[in-house]
């Protein structure tokens, strides 16, 4: 009863009949004008949130945004407009503005009729957002607030966030996809500080995915309380970062930040054709370590940067970028692949409707390796320990990146021994690529949301231990 | 367009028996062009509308949003605030703002031209900052994009306890990122400028700066690892004065996550340093005639001479403490929670140009550009760690430039080892003004 698709919602909807006759004429006229490529892309997304902060229940919140973007390519320009009114009149005021830029144009394109609709309806009913009461939403809320409190007396606040969403759009271009999608992603969140002689410390985690509320089947929540707590109590002992360059050995479990940065944005085809990255150019080149094997994989089940469909119709792919250190490929949506005459990675997303898509990562990870953690920081002299990454920042077209760390420790004779206060790290990606000199068995993918040009989408990054020979980092103390 | 406060009124009658309604309704009108190669990439023109409400009923929270003002979704969205509200924990402290007296400020924040300029002349503009900024130096190879963008919001607030406020305000923007390169070489720079209205609109100033940053960074080397003296150019360290605001939040202070929690009056910085919010003060692109929660909006001073004069509140975090809002209450639009923060924050400036603070200083880097301020800085320890890149300063000139290092400190200690405070107040988009900021004994670590 509920995979009641978006087509019959609008049929019931008053003033809102958008049928198939209609995305048909939309398009149409969206190329009345001439051009190379027209897309309506339909949206409604309903989400749910509520946090725990200070021991209260608070900011219960819930809404709903739908809307529709058109979008118009004539040679290199793409027009776009969104309008949240999906009434004829509306979309059709949308599909002026959009195709206002062609009217100087004499490109013209037949537009090929809609293939059969594909609908790719959300498998689990009884895990939807709108079917999980609100009050065990809350329950998760306190559970964590609870745990987090219990931790330790050096534990002086909790704050803790639950958010679902349930995402459904319809994409349909003038090269006949004709794709619609649901998507449901629930995440929690908790973060903790710890007050000490040496001031205020925090420790934060999260859990996140493409699913519903079974998320927390497998999920330990108490564990994970404690464990952001822990890190808050153990950095209150943390010793000033080392100043200076040094090896890095990154935990598997700490999230794969570096090679979303390092590499990750420096692939995406739109910043390759503009020549904005250290990347162009270089396929076929050896730009990376041999032990580095990178993918770009949309398909891992239920990962938060997963889907069936990326916001284009196209189908997500499990791609190739670097293998054995050669450089494969690069990430590509409908514009870029359509520049070089090639079909789409799958790549291309966008925040909401009201926004143009791009070449955006999906879930990028590193290969495993064949050494053990423990080789790998036994092996390691003198060093850093990173066993939580940060986030991160990357300039694709000069290379240098940083991320950051939120637990450290120093590695002291191949023993890890005390614990470090959170820096930067910085390095030149190509340069930090080639110098990965060991990477071992474990693996994990870590949820985080990537921001690019003013739009958020959630992606997952994952790597197993490594190490990098020499990177910079960011402390207060001497090397 | 629609009447917002006629739709607000609307939703506030639907108020029940004990029953509390706020609603924040917007609507915004946004032109974006987006240059690349002498040709428009992109083209992105469109309206949109909105309502946040907050409800509140026995002391308990509800809040939910609506991306139109449709009436059905309207209605929707309030039995959803409604029912969101039982879920909520009981909090004595729960409500809506009260009108408080204070009238609010007459500010010039709307230009007609904004809307009335074709869009053809948008787009010209656009074009025309690619062209400058690739004529001012033969080095710079090509841009990223040249972009202009625009954008007219209108903001009503009514609630059930008397709030009638409304504000309407426009400006657009033109920035460009150049890249420039020498042999094997790319560096890269942005450069922008604001404005209310079009005719403001000075390119020239946009292509100067992405033009001067990328090319003076041509060259650029990693220093070497020390404790050197810092000085923020304005941009950046609008940055980091706005990080430092954040921290002066009741909401932070009153939940223990504010180094600055017990410690008014104190001393906590340079005698140096006078931080005012002041979202009245037309200056600022964040400014407004109200705050968030429909009050007026007012000059607040939190520090001065270096004492920690105050906190900013919304009236949330105000009744808490029985106290007064400052007028304070921001929210991340319709779909975002109420809390208070700084919103229009500036240091008062010193009386030193950016050449004569540099002159000072025997060794040291002028930084233009940082990253990894969401990785690298912890307002609630205090840490501090940012990529950098910049200038090195060598006996009071600008040496060589330098890149791919960071530098660290803690916030508390960089608020004491202020050094400097230039006179070049700098205004642009977002909540914070900057000045050309010298601070000593922060660590560079390079090679």
């Amino acid at each position: 009863m509920r995979a009641v698709d978006l087509l019959e919602t609008y049929k019931n909807l008053e003033n809102n009949v958008l049928d198939e006759t209609l995305v048909n004429k939309v398009i149409r006229a969206a190329l009345a004008r001439g051009g190379d490529f027209a897309e309506l892309f339909v949206e409604e997304k309903s989400t749910f949130s509520a946090s725990i902060d200070d021991g209260l229940i608070e900011d219960l919140a819930s809404g709903t945004a739908r809307g529709a973007g058109i979008r118009v390519r004539v040679g290199e320009t793409t027009g776009f407009a969104h309008t949240a009114d999906l009434s004829e009149t509306s979309l059709m005021r949308a599909v002026e503005a959009a195709s206002s830029l062609a009217r100087t144009s004499n490109r013209r394109v037949a537009q090929v009729g809609l293939n059969p609709r594909t609908f790719v309806a959300i498998d689990n009913d009884k895990a939807t957002p709108g079917s999980i009461a609100k009050d065990r939403k809350i329950d998760l809320l306190k559970r964590l607030d609870a745990a987090g409190r219990g931790a330790g007396a050096a534990i002086r606040q909790v704050s803790a966030g639950y958010s679902d969403s349930l995402r459904r759009f319809l994409v349909a271009n003038s090269e006949g996809v004709f794709v619609e999608e649901e998507q449901i992603r629930t995440r929690i969140a908790v973060s903790c500080v710890a007050i000490g002689d040496t001031g205020m410390q925090t420790g934060y985690e999260t859990a996140a995915m493409t699913m519903g509320f079974e998320l927390f089947d497998d999920i330990d929540l108490e564990n994970l309380a404690v464990s952001a707590a822990n890190r808050a109590i153990l950095k209150l002992s943390a010793r000033p970062t080392p100043s200076g360059q040094l090896p890095v050995v990154l935990n598997g479990l700490g999230g794969g930040v570096l090679f979303h940065e390092a590499c990750g944005h420096g692939l995406e085809a739109d910043h390759i054709l503009k020549d904005s990255s250290v990347y162009t150019g270089r396929l076929g080149d050896l730009v990376a370590s041999p032990l580095v094997t990178l993918l770009d994989d949309g398909t891992v089940h239920n990962q938060w940067g997963t889907y069936t469909h990326d916001d284009e119709g196209n189908v997500a792919g499990k791609n190739v970028l670097i293998e054995n250190g050669i450089l494969v490929d690069y990430m590509w949506d409908q514009t870029q692949g359509d520049r070089k005459s090639r079909a789409s990675s799958g790549n291309g997303r966008r925040q909401s409707y009201a926004h143009l898509p791009m070449v955006r990562m999906t879930n990028t990870y590193l290969m495993p390796g064949a050494q053990t953690p423990q080789e790998i920081i036994s092996d390691t002299e003198r060093g850093i320990y990173v066993a939580k990454l940060g986030g991160g920042q990357v300039n694709t077209a000069t290379g240098d990146f940083v991320f950051g760390m939120t637990e450290a420790y120093l590695i002291e004779d191949g023993q890890i021994t005390f614990p470090l206060r959170d820096a930067n790290l910085i390095g030149n990606g190509p340069e930090v690529l080639a110098n990965i000199d060991a990477v071992a068995n474990d693996f994990a993918i870590v949820p985080g949301t990537c921001g690019k040009d003013g739009q958020s989408v959630p992606v997952g990054c994952g790597q197993p231990t490594l190490r990098i020979t020499r990177v910079t980092v960011g402390g207060t103390a001497s090397a | 367009m629609p009447d917002l406060v006629t739709i607000g009124e609307q939703v506030i009658a639907l108020a029940g028996a004990n029953e509390e309604i706020e609603a924040y309704l917007l609507f915004e009108r946004e032109t974006s062009i987006r240059i690349y190669n002498s040709q428009v990439e992109s083209l992105t023109s469109a309206e949109s509308s909105g309502i946040g409400i907050r409800i509140i009923k026995d002391n308990k929270v509800g809040i939910s949003y609506a991306g139109t003002l449709a009436e059905n979704e309207i209605a929707a969205a309030i039995a959803q605030a409604r029912d969101n509200a039982r879920f909520g924990s009981y909090d004595p402290h729960a409500g809506i703002a009260s009108p408080d007296g204070l009238q609010a400020p007459s500010l010039e924040l709307w230009s007609a031209d904004i809307t009335t300029t074709p869009t053809e002349r948008k787009i010209a503009l656009a074009l025309e900052l690619e062209r400058v900024t690739l004529s001012k130096d033969k080095r710079i190879r090509s841009l990223n994009s040249s972009n202009y963008g625009d954008v007219l919001a209108e903001v009503a607030i009514v609630n059930t306890s008397g709030i009638r406020s409304y504000s309407q305000q426009t400006y657009c923007w033109a920035w460009s990122y150049a890249l420039a390169s020498e042999d094997d070489e790319t560096q890269t720079g942005y450069g922008l400028h604001a404005s209310r209205d079009f005719a403001g609109l000075d390119i020239e100033f946009a292509a100067d700066e992405a033009a001067r940053k990328a090319t003076r960074m041509l060259g650029a080397t990693k220093p070497s690892s020390g404790l050197f003296s810092v000085v923020f150019e304005p941009d950046i360290s609008s940055s980091i004065i706005g990080i430092i605001s954040s921290t002066l939040s009741a909401e932070a202070v009153q939940r223990g996550r504010s180094i600055f929690a017990g410690r008014l009056n104190e001393q906590v910085a340079n005698q140096g340093l006078t931080l005012i919010d002041d979202p009245a003060d037309a200056r600022f692109f964040s400014a407004s005639t109200y705050d968030d929660e429909g009050l007026a909006s007012r000059r607040n001073t939190l520090i001065e001479g270096g004492d920690l004069k105050s906190y900013l509140y919304d009236s949330y975090s105000a009744r808490k403490e029985g106290t007064s809002s400052t007028g304070s209450a921001i929210r991340g639009g319709i779909a975002g929670s109420c809390s208070p923060g700084p919103r229009a924050t500036m240091v008062l400036p010193g009386h030193q140009s950016a050449p004569e603070i540099i002159a000072g200083i025997e060794e040291g880097v002028l930084i233009q550009s940082i990253s990894g301020i969401h990785s690298g800085v912890n307002p609630i320890s205090g840490d501090f760690s940012v990529g950098a890149e910049g200038v090195w300063i060598k006996d009071g000139e600008l040496a060589n430039p330098v890149k791919e290092f960071t530098i660290a400190s803690n916030l508390q200690k960089m608020l004491q080892e202020i050094r400097a405070i230039g006179s070049d107040l700098t205004f642009r988009p977002g909540g914070t003004a900057g000045v050309t900021l010298a601070i000593d004994a922060i660590n560079v670590s390079g090679s």
